[in-house]
Parts: C-alpha cells; structure tokens; sequence
C-alpha cells in the first residue's frame, strides 16, 4: 500500500477531535497509539456477531470465537517470524509477559544467581527482577550507558565478570531516549556466555522490523496498544524449548491438563500460560492491528517517523535553555547515531517545568508526556528528575511537530522572560 | 494561562524565603512521589509562633509558588493558625483554583508545612486525605483513592 499521510490520517477517527477549538495534536504514542477504523470495527464486529469463550464449548459462537483467537495467535506468530503459534503466549499487557517470565523462568534461578538489565530499562522491566531479588537473593547487574545513553556491548563482558549472570533483560528501544541497543550483537555475546536474553519490544514494535528468529532472543514480549491495537492484550514470545521446561504462572481454567483433589498436571503451551478466559476481541482488535500496520512498507513507516524526529530535534534545539537528551541532542546528526534512536525523543527546559509545559501544552488540545516515564534509574542516571517527551507515530505530520515546536518556544518566552 | 497567572510566575522565578534555615526548631520533608516534587521546610517556632521559616525545594511552577506564597503567610502566625488552613485558603494564596490534575501540587507545601508542625508536637504524619479535606471534594477523594 503507498504511504499516503492524508488517507492514513483519516483512518483514524479520533484525528479529527478538537480540544477547545484546537485541532488534537497526538505525540504521545509513546504511552499508547491511536486506533484505526479497521481495529475498531473488527472489535464492534467480534462482540456484534461472534462473541463467546474460546476453546470453551461445541456450538457456533463459541467455535467462531475460538478460530478468530487462534487466528489472532497465528497472526502474530508471522508478524514477529516465530517459528509456530505455540510459542506466542497472550497476556493482559506487555508487562505482564515480563513478570510470567520472571516468575516462571524465576522458579529455575537460585540465591547468587544474577539478572543482567540495562540503565536504560522501564519499571516494567526493572521491578518484576526487584521482587526475584526481595524473595530470592537473586543479584541485579547492571549495564551502564554512555553520555549520549548507547549502550555497548563491551559493557556486557563487564558484567560477565561480576556474577552468575542468567538471563539478560533489555529494551530494544529505549521509551525516553529513543535508543535501539545494539540487540543482535549483544545477544550473540550473552548467548555465547551462556545467558539467555529476554527483550522488551513494548516500544520498538510499531518503529522496526523485529523478526524473532534472526535476532534469536529467546524470549520478547509486547503488547497491543501501542501497535495501534487494543489496551489489554499482550504477548509474550519465548522459545518452544524453554516454554515448554517452564512453569505455569498464573492457575485457573484452560491452563491444566487434568485437575484431582491433591494434584494437577499443566496443559500444554499455550495454554498453560494462559489461565482464564483470555482478550478475545482484543486478540481480534490486534489482528486487525496487524493486518492493517503490515499493508505498508517497513521502509516507508521507518523513514517518515526518522524524517519527524530528526526535524523535531533540530527545531527543538534551537529553543534557548531547551536541551534534547540523547544521541538527538548532537546537531549535525551523522546518520549512523541519527538511525540509533528512534520513535521518541525526550527534553528538559531550563526554568520549565515538564508538568507545568505539558499541561499548558494540553490546553492547546497538543499531547506531550511529562516526568520519569517510569524510569527513575534513567533520569538518575542523567541526572534530572523529569522531563518531557514527544514521541511519533505513522499518522504524525511535519506540521503537527512545527505547531508543537512553536508553541513551546511561546510558553518558554512566557516563563522566562 | 490561568493557572499560570503572572502572580504564580513571579513567585516561581523569584521564589520567597527559599533558604535553608541555621538552626530550625523542626525540619521536615514531604515528596510527591508521583511527580518527583519535593518541599523541604526549617521552621523557628517561638512561643507557639512561626518565627521564621525557610526551605528549599524542586518542582513545577504551581508547587513552588505554592510554597513561595505560603511561606510569606506563615511568617508571624501562630501554629494553630497555620495548622488551621485549608485547600481553600490555598486556592485564594495562589488566586486561582486548582483543579483534580494539579491539587497535589498546589497542596505539596501546605502538606509539608502541616507535618512539619505535627512532628514538632511528637505527633504522627497526616496522610494527604486530612491535608486536602476530601470530606467536602468528592470528586478528588475519587481520584486520590
């Protein structure tokens, strides 16, 4: 499909909102993406006309029910190349995948066992590891950025040297910065020093191709929203193998194989991490994510959203006392640090408040998010206690980020002068 | 700009009384943990009064103020006075009233300022459900809890 802005635009009905008179600015897709038509008419469709429990029952509904979340599985699968259904597990949220796996990988790992996590981590892939560290001993390495916040990974090699390192989890792109780690390189490295890595796509997803089997992560996980599909689905990917030798997370109905009164015996996967009824019209709403994101090109998706953010960062640096973190705060750009950020870009403002910008922001019907984001050992590690973020999506234009960039140059005059 | 009233501004570029205190009677530290702003207040009590107060603090424009405004306030009246004071009172310091996104911010320095005169009289924290007063402010109560 050719990559028309207006047409991808007026697909998505929540564009054409006003907020006191202003046109609705959306650079917050970060947090979550808006939803197209498709996505909401296949959701209306499934409860309209389909609606029953999936792999519960012999009549129509509950048939139709079950091939529409199997489809959905199948979907999936493909969209990230894994190599069967199997291996994708639904869940409620990306962060939920992250905690069945700490939990249920968790069960293997003994007291001075470590967890490797990258400064760059959001508190979904941080605390999960905390809890296994509260209750288990178990060590938190961690891997440390540079000033721009690239990871390298030599810094991995570091860490080899200060534990019994198992898993490492890591972003594939940074929720603050933008940053993409070099994920295959640093994967072959923990791979080869026996580690297994788990990876958090929540936000690489909708940005870059992400094909499982090339990148041979053994376990990645997601979730809908921000694919442009529905809140309240998320999926895990892990490995056949290693799916299989885990324990169940979470118990209940679907989940076992059989039940007595002193014993159960789990179900195969998936089903065995998927206890109680499942998102079923949100697994339809993210098929049709799927069906509809995948009609456009990679390259035509990547290179519009580069084309704002890099537009963004240097209208932005012009602003006197506004500061772009990250590799996006360098001003002539060499392309190769240029491409390893990408989906969001975060900024402080000498003598502005994020909160005080963003609200003011908010009553021009412009959507920014402000604070740690949920990366407290990140802005520490930056040193600042907050700031604000503008992040991308495929419906975003170059005039939305001109408005956005001029209303904020007129809030900072207005505070600072 | 409302909120953002010249007032609110001045006071947040030109913030008042923002100084650690030498020798204060009670010090005490309230911290918003959902924003990061935090409010360190010295207060020098003498004879159930608020002799002097100082403090220091990090934030938006709205918790500083805030803080700049009520420290000139405070400045002569008596504990039970300052102990006595409401969101409302806070809303005519800051000569706006605040809605449900930002009260927090707008109470941060009356909530720091109330614990730190309860410490002084050895007597536990209050929660922000007693600084805000929810009884009469339905609407936040459902945001807060």
């Amino acid at each position: 499909m050719p990559f028309h802005l207006p047409a991808i635009r007026r697909q998505f009905p929540i564009l054409s909102r006003q907020i006191d008179g202003h046109p609705l600015i959306y650079l917050d897709n970060a947090a979550t993406a808006q939803k197209p038509e498709a996505v909401l008419e296949a959701m209306d469709r499934f409860y309209r006309h389909s609606n029953g429990n999936a792999h519960r029952g012999m009549h129509v509904l509950a048939e139709e029910a079950t091939i529409a979340f199997e489809d959905a599985r199948n979907a999936v699968a493909r969209f990230i190349g894994a190599r069967r259904p199997e291996e994708i597990i639904f869940t409620k949220s990306c962060t939920e995948a992250i905690n069945l796996v700490a939990r249920s990988f968790g069960e293997s790992l003994k007291s001075g066992d470590a967890i490797a996590l990258s400064i760059l981590e959001h508190h979904s892939n941080v605390v999960p590891w905390l809890q296994l560290k509260e209750r288990d001993g178990i060590e938190i390495l961690w891997l440390d950025c540079d000033a721009e916040g690239r990871l390298h990974p030599e810094e991995l090699r570091h860490i080899l040297d200060r534990g019994r390192v198992k898993l490492l989890s890591i972003t594939a792109q940074s929720n603050v910065l933008g940053i993409r780690p070099p994920l295959a390189e640093m994967i072959a490295l923990a791979h080869a020093a026996g580690m297994l890595v788990m990876v958090d796509a929540a936000q690489a997803i909708a940005h870059g191709h992400i094909d499982v089997r090339a990148l041979d992560c053994d376990f990645l996980a997601f979730s809908g929203h921000k694919l442009y599909g529905p809140t309240g689905i998320g999926v895990l990917y892990g490995k056949q193998k290693l799916l299989e030798a885990m324990p169940p997370f979470l118990g209940g109905g679907m989940m076992i194989h059989e039940v007595h009164r002193d014993h159960f015996t789990a179900a195969d996967i998936p089903a065995k991490f998927e206890a109680g009824t499942q998102p079923i019209a949100e697994a339809v709403g993210l098929h049709a994510a799927i069906n509809w994101f995948t009609q456009f090109d990679w390259n035509d998706i990547v290179n519009h959203e580069q084309e704002l953010l890099t537009h963004a960062a240097s209208a932005l640096n012009d602003i006197p006392g506004l500061h772009v973190l990250g590799p996006l705060s360098i001003r002539h750009l060499p392309l190769a640090i240029r491409h390893s950020a990408s989906g969001c870009l975060s900024f402080t403002i000498d003598g502005v408040h994020p909160h005080d910008l963003t609200e003011i922001l908010g009553r021009k019907g412009i959507c920014l998010r402000a604070g740690h984001h949920c990366t407290q050992p990140l802005h520490k590690r930056l040193g600042i206690a907050a700031s604000t973020r503008l992040s991308v999506g495929i419906y975003n234009t170059k005039e939305e980020i001109d408005a956005t960039v001029e209303a904020i140059g007129e809030i900072v005059s207005h505070f600072t002068r | 700009m409302d909120v953002y009233a010249e007032t609110i501004l001045e006071h947040y570029r030109h913030p008042q009384g923002k100084k650690r205190l030498p020798s204060p009677t009670v010090t005490h530290e309230e911290v918003n943990h959902a924003c990061g702003d935090a409010l360190t207040v010295d207060l020098v009590l003498r004879d159930g009064n608020i002799a002097v107060i100082g403090w220091e603090g990090t934030g938006c424009a709205i918790s500083q103020a805030g803080m700049s405004l009520l420290s000139e306030e405070l400045s002569g009246m008596t504990a039970e006075g300052a102990e006595a004071l409401t969101k409302q009172d806070m809303d005519a310091m800051l000569g706006v009233p605040i809605g449900p996104r930002r009260f927090k911010c707008a109470l941060l320095s009356l909530h720091t300022v109330k614990n730190a005169l309860r410490k002084w009289r050895g007597e536990e924290a209050q929660g922000w459900l007693e600084t805000v007063q929810l009884a009469e402010h339905e609407p936040l109560r459902r945001i807060i809890t």
